[in-house]
């Protein structure tokens, strides 16, 4: 099946203005199947916002993509004209920003910003948009829609925004969307709704999906192949029950098992004991070396490690990693 | 052995207020007690809305609660004025939430943690520079970091720091609300550590507010579940979490991954 | 409704404090409006005595203030002594004419500095808003009194403005479409001082207010959503800029009849300006009285309407959070 996006060795770097640069991605190469759910995992430093910005190029201005090719629906990203742009956007992939709170706009009415998104996009007689933002709530909201859709954003809840956000990504039907910590300021009930709702999304519609978290629990079950992303590169690829259950990267192996432990296995014994930790800082972009990005706090480093970057290495099944223990 | 601090019948009510004045009265506690003793940690679990926050911000004196006691040391803080309360305030401190906007981002590592000592004006300026230097290598800041700007910190540097600007005074019992979840996993495991080895060494009792069950679990002697600003089940972690009695507990470990437990009526709250 | 009648009552307090307060300065100051007439040796001091008893001055403060408060209900505002008549048609008619000056002015100013502040805050930091900044810099450090004579040198040269006033010499026997020219061709320099000066602390305002809204979140969420810029602009970040403009505007305007002074005056526009600078000097109380007490009903009317507007423009004051 032809992907609906690809992304072939993308570079993408900030420059301050006092004139220092970080590089922010370095040679990320992924691709995404129609349908399918990609699981970003990423901490702080590892660029995944930055990722998804340069997905739909809205970086900011002292942001800028050095190298690389975006190939959505076959058409380059990178090369589109800003009207181009303007039509992609929102309308065949959409994106879900962070903080549901500072992403609306605090005094329009939900409906009409919605509205908007469809008005944007072709969607010009008003009877039609209005019926279709009911239509769109309707999904999202199934009971109150009419509440939801003449309240402003300061009357919601923490989950109603979030849905909202949902509801003007998915108006105006597009192939993909990408999700950027959607639950990050969420409690766990209302964080296990979202999730459903994007499952449902990809089963009613065809939806692909890329769900960007910092927390891999919140990947298993639900996305087809897991990312992981360390200080801008992809350190490791493939299906999310290989990448999660026997992780091959030694970030992902130290990431997994520094969580605390999970409740069946809560017993007094293990209680208020060290977590095994990941030694040192998270990665600094402005700091540009040579080898490996993971080095300076990998327990399985060795001399080749500090010399050169690893190469992606394919492993069975489609699970690619970028380490020297497994060549490259 | 005597608790440190011991809530009898807390009730905290808010009345809402439009530009018309609507009058509409929340209450946000609902007869809250509990009890924690000294050296250990109680977490505190709860969707958003149970009053978890309201409940840390009147322990902390931050608000005065509608009616019920606080005993403290001896003393019932919900009763006292606000020159009593004055004595009262170093023993228990806050942690909050998000250390981007709990600390100033133009102060230094170091001015965040010495205004505390400032504001009690006990000790001389070079006295307050050493304790505070000491402390911030206890947390894990090397020197040379405390003449740099806050802004410039990471996150989990951050809440380092704001623990350190907790710990100042040296406090008795440390609240800390919500304080790991905006942090990313790896760096919530070397903090919580942080907080245990600090608990251990410098003798705190812990209430550990969160909405995250499995680090509650892992943190904590004991688990306190929160729903309509009421605690509705309290106990060793192996037992809420195994076999809940309370609906709202059942709902937050089933939405909890690696549990066992499902909830008796889906989305029931 | 609570909160309306509780301005309406404000208002009205400040109404009644200014006035007394006009009142007592202006008795408080020495003199009174004949005083001209006691240094002229031809008049027998008995006469000046007898006409100011006429006008009741030789009467206690606060008697005097109860019957001017009692000629205010009636509209009359008190009593002119220089043009002998009611101070209220007075003023009415000096206020009109200000009126159009400075409402038209305001309305010029606004909708200038609303696209230019815009754009300024588009290009931030660049070229296009460096010379904005510039020039409204230099405007502002031009004095209005400078202004103002600047272009009347610049009338008085060139002859294609009058020099002055409100009309032409046989204005009344013009037709409609001449008339309006005439009145035009009057107004321009008067409008064009005043814009000028209004308008670089409005742009810088507004050049503020949008700069904080611009790399706010919804913003660059509204553009991921493929809405175009000009849309994002005008529908998204202007109002959820305006908060501080609304109090902005609501300050002109209460200037609507207080700020024209010095440009009336120097282009011998007939407005309140130079009426009162005139019963200023000469002492002619009720006509002072009843021109502050215009004036401050017009900026407490301006700070009601902007509050009035910010309750609508805002949902977040509107409403509370807690959703029915």
């Amino acid at each position: 099946m032809a992907s609906i996006l690809e992304v072939r060795n993308l570079h993408v770097a900030y420059c301050s203005r006092t004139g220092v640069a970080s590089s922010a991605i370095v040679d990320v190469s992924f691709s995404v199947r129609p349908g399918e759910i990609l699981g970003v995992l990423g901490e702080s430093g590892s660029g995944k916002s930055t990722l998804a910005a340069s997905l739909l190029r809205l970086l900011p201005a002292s942001g800028n993509i050095q190298q690389g090719s975006i190939l959505f629906e076959g058409r380059d990203v990178l090369q589109a004209e800003p009207r181009e742009l303007e039509s992609i956007r929102g309308r065949r992939i959409a994106l879900i920003d962070q903080e549901p709170s500072a992403a609306l706009h605090p005094t329009m009415r939900v409906g009409d910003q919605i509205g908007e998104v469809l008005a944007a996009h072709e969607y010009l007689d008003k009877k039609v948009r209005r019926d279709r933002v009911r239509q769109i709530l309707e999904t999202l909201f199934p009971a109150e829609t009419e509440r939801i859709s003449s309240s402003y954003p300061h009357q919601l809840s923490g989950g109603q925004r979030q849905r909202v956000l949902i509801a003007q990504a998915i108006a105006c039907g597009p192939s993909m969307v990408v999700a950027d910590e959607p639950t990050a300021s969420l409690d766990p009930t209302t964080q296990r709704e979202i999730l459903s709702v994007f499952q449902s999304l990809r089963q009613k519609f065809g939806l692909a999906i890329i769900l960007i978290t910092h927390n891999p629990s919140l990947l298993a079950g639900l996305a087809d192949r897991v990312l992981v992303l360390y200080a801008g590169s992809v350190a490791e690829i493939g299906p999310t029950d290989s990448v999660l259950s026997s992780p091959l990267h030694p970030y992902t192996r130290a990431l997994l098992r520094c969580l605390p432990p999970p409740l069946c296995g809560a017993d007094e014994a293990n209680r208020k004991a060290k977590l095994p930790v990941i030694a040192g800082d998270s990665p600094n972009p402005a700091l540009l070396f040579p080898g490996c990005r993971f080095e300076p706090r990998c327990t399985d480093r060795f001399e080749t490690c500090r010399k050169r970057e690893p190469a992606a290495v394919s492993l069975s099944e489609g699970h690619t990693v970028s380490c020297f223990k497994f060549g490259g | 052995m005597q608790p440190l601090i011991q809530v009898e019948y807390l009730v905290k009510r808010y009345s809402g207020r439009g530009v018309l004045g609507s009058g509409e009265v929340v209450s946000a506690l609902n007869e809250v007690s509990f009890s924690v003793a000294p050296g250990k940690t109680l977490a505190l679990v709860g969707a958003s809305g149970s009053g978890k926050s309201t409940l840390a911000l009147c322990l902390a004196c931050l608000e005065r609660p509608t009616s019920g006691r606080i005993w403290f040391e001896g003393r019932d803080i919900a009763a006292l004025d606000e020159k009593q309360l004055r004595a009262v305030r170093p023993q228990i401190q806050l942690v909050f939430q998000d250390p981007a906007s709990s600390l100033n981002p133009q102060f230094t590592a170091l001015e965040i943690v010495t205004e505390p000592l400032l504001v009690q004006r006990k000790w001389g300026t070079r006295e307050m520079h050493e304790r505070a230097l000491a402390l911030l290598e206890r947390i894990g800041l090397s020197r040379d970091m405390a003449s740099r700007r806050t802004g410039e910190f990471s996150g989990g540097q951050r809440q380092r720091l704001a623990i350190a600007r907790a710990l100042s005074l040296a406090p008795k019992l440390l609240i800390l609300d919500e304080a790991l979840s905006s942090l990313d996993c790896s760096v919530q495991a070397q903090i919580a550590n942080l907080l245990l080895e600090l608990q251990s060494s410098l003798a705190l009792t812990y209430l550990f507010i969160t909405h995250d069950l499995a680090m509650a679990a892992h943190l904590g002697d004991e688990i306190a579940v929160m729903n309509r600003g009421r605690i509705v089940e309290q106990g060793v972690p192996e037992k809420v979490l195994r076999a809940p009695s309370h609906e709202a507990t059942r709902c937050l470990a089933a939405a909890t991954p690696g549990s066992i437990v499902t909830p008796r009526m889906p989305g029931a709250l | 409704m609570r909160f309306l009648s509780r301005r309406l009552i404000h208002a009205a307090l400040v109404l009644f404090g200014v006035s007394i307060l006009t009142f007592l300065f202006t008795s408080l100051a020495p003199g009174d409006y004949f005083d001209e007439m006691r240094l002229n040796p031809q008049i027998a001091p008995e006469t000046v005595a007898a006409l100011r008893a006429q006008y009741q001055l030789d009467r206690p403060l606060p008697v005097r203030y109860a019957r001017w408060l009692n000629s205010v209900v009636h509209g009359d505002l008190g009593y002119s002594f220089s043009y002998n008549s009611p101070v209220g048609p007075l003023l009415w008619v000096r206020a009109r004419n200000t009126l159009l000056l400075t409402v038209t002015a305001t309305l010029l100013s606004w909708g200038l500095a609303l696209p230019l502040g815009v754009w300024s805050a588009e290009h931030l930091g660049g070229f296009r808003d460096s010379l904005i900044s510039w020039m409204m810099a230099g405007l502002m450090a031009v004095p209005d009194l400078a202004l103002a004579l600047g272009l009347l040198l610049f009338a008085a040269r060139s002859g294609w403005f009058p020099t002055g006033g409100l009309a032409s010499l046989g204005f009344e026997s013009l037709s409609p479409m001449n008339e309006l020219r005439d009145l035009t061709l009057h107004m321009v320099l008067p409008v064009v001082v005043l814009v000028l000066t209004a308008l670089p602390l409005l742009v810088r305002h507004v050049r503020a207010a949008m700069a904080g809204v611009l790399d706010a979140p919804f913003l660059r969420a509204a553009q991921g959503h493929g809405i175009p810029r000009r849309r994002l602009l005008y529908r998204y970040a202007l109002p959820a800029a305006a908060n501080p403009l609304i109090s902005l505007f609501g300050f002109s305007i209460g200037a609507l009849l207080s700020g024209s002074l010095l440009v009336e005056v120097v282009m011998s526009w007939p407005g309140i300006g130079p009426l009162l600078v005139e019963a200023i000097l000469s002492r002619d109380l009720y006509v002072v009285v009843g021109g502050v007490l215009l004036s401050t009903l017009f900026l407490v009317v301006g700070n009601f309407v902007a509050d009035l507007f910010l309750y609508w423009a805002d949902p977040r004051i509107r409403v509370g959070p807690v959703a029915k």
